[in-house]
């Protein structure tokens, strides 16, 4: 199966690379990450607070199966339209503050590209947060979907 | 399974990436090894075994020397740690695509 989503951690860099291409406008791309109803459809996480403009701040709640509570949080440091979103995000755990650029590209009418860079403050940190067990479990609709699909082969 | 764990604190180290990228076309020696490098000889030596621990690196009995070279499936399986995060990722731009898509056609 073709791979759209493209992630690259640099060895030895506290950071992540992801890149990915959408059979989308720019203008909707954009706004899959700045409208709180949209952002709940696609991460399967509640919005309990989202004011993407800079200096705003977000606040994410997810539930996990075993009724687990998981918060995530930032504060976004500039949201430019269809271009651009500078944001933290911190999550329970010891994993720290990441620092995280959004590069939004429109390629044709009616197709762009993602370009998310993801800074940790160390080496470790970063690798703590690929190596978490959550990685899978994150989006738990996903993987109970994911599940159901792979018992049928 | 903390042998994961290892081997990314394997690749943590400056010195020893440098001792793989040595190593990414051609097997060598420890003393040829050492000889890239400015720090003392025990100093590599002790990188060297780190690397072979995790399994990074492999040894080769040369006759009377030592080669090293570079264990290319470990290699590969440290690339393959990202997966489950990628896959994340994929999985949430799939929906986000199919979602924006549906409200494209609204």
């Amino acid at each position: 199966m073709e791979q759209k989503t493209k992630v690259t951690a640099p060895a030895g860099k506290q950071e992540v690379l992801i890149t990915r291409d959408f059979e989308l406008p720019v203008e909707l791309l954009f706004k899959a990450h700045t409208e709180a109803e949209i952002i709940e459809e696609w991460m399967g996480n509640k919005v309990l607070k989202l004011d993407a403009r800079k200096h705003g701040s977000f606040d994410y709640l997810a539930i996990d199966p075993k009724g687990n509570k998981h918060s995530f949080r930032g504060a976004f440091h500039d949201v430019i339209p269809n271009q651009k979103i500078i944001r933290t995000f911190e999550m329970d755990g010891p994993f720290g503050v990441q620092l995280e650029f959004y590069d939004f590209e429109k390629i044709t009418e009616d197709t762009s590209r993602l370009n998310m860079r993801i800074i940790y403050e160390t080496l470790e940190q970063r690798d703590g947060v690929l190596k978490l067990p959550f990685v899978q479990g994150i989006n738990w609709a996903h993987n109970t979907l994911q599940e159901v699909v792979s018992k049928r082969k | 399974m903390n042998l994961r764990r290892d081997v990314f604190q394997a690749i943590a180290d400056p010195t020893r990436r440098a001792i793989l990228l040595l190593l990414a076309t051609q097997s060598m020696t420890a003393g040829a090894i050492a000889a890239n490098f400015d720090t003392a000889r025990p100093t590599i030596s002790k990188h060297l075994s780190i690397l072979t621990e995790c399994e990074l690196l492999a040894q080769e009995q040369n006759g009377r020397e030592v080669h090293y070279h570079i264990n290319a499936k470990k290699m590969k399986e440290v690339d393959d740690f990202i997966e489950p995060f990628r896959k994340m990722w994929e999985h949430r731009f799939n929906k986000l695509e199919s979602i924006m898509k549906k409200y494209k056609g609204k």
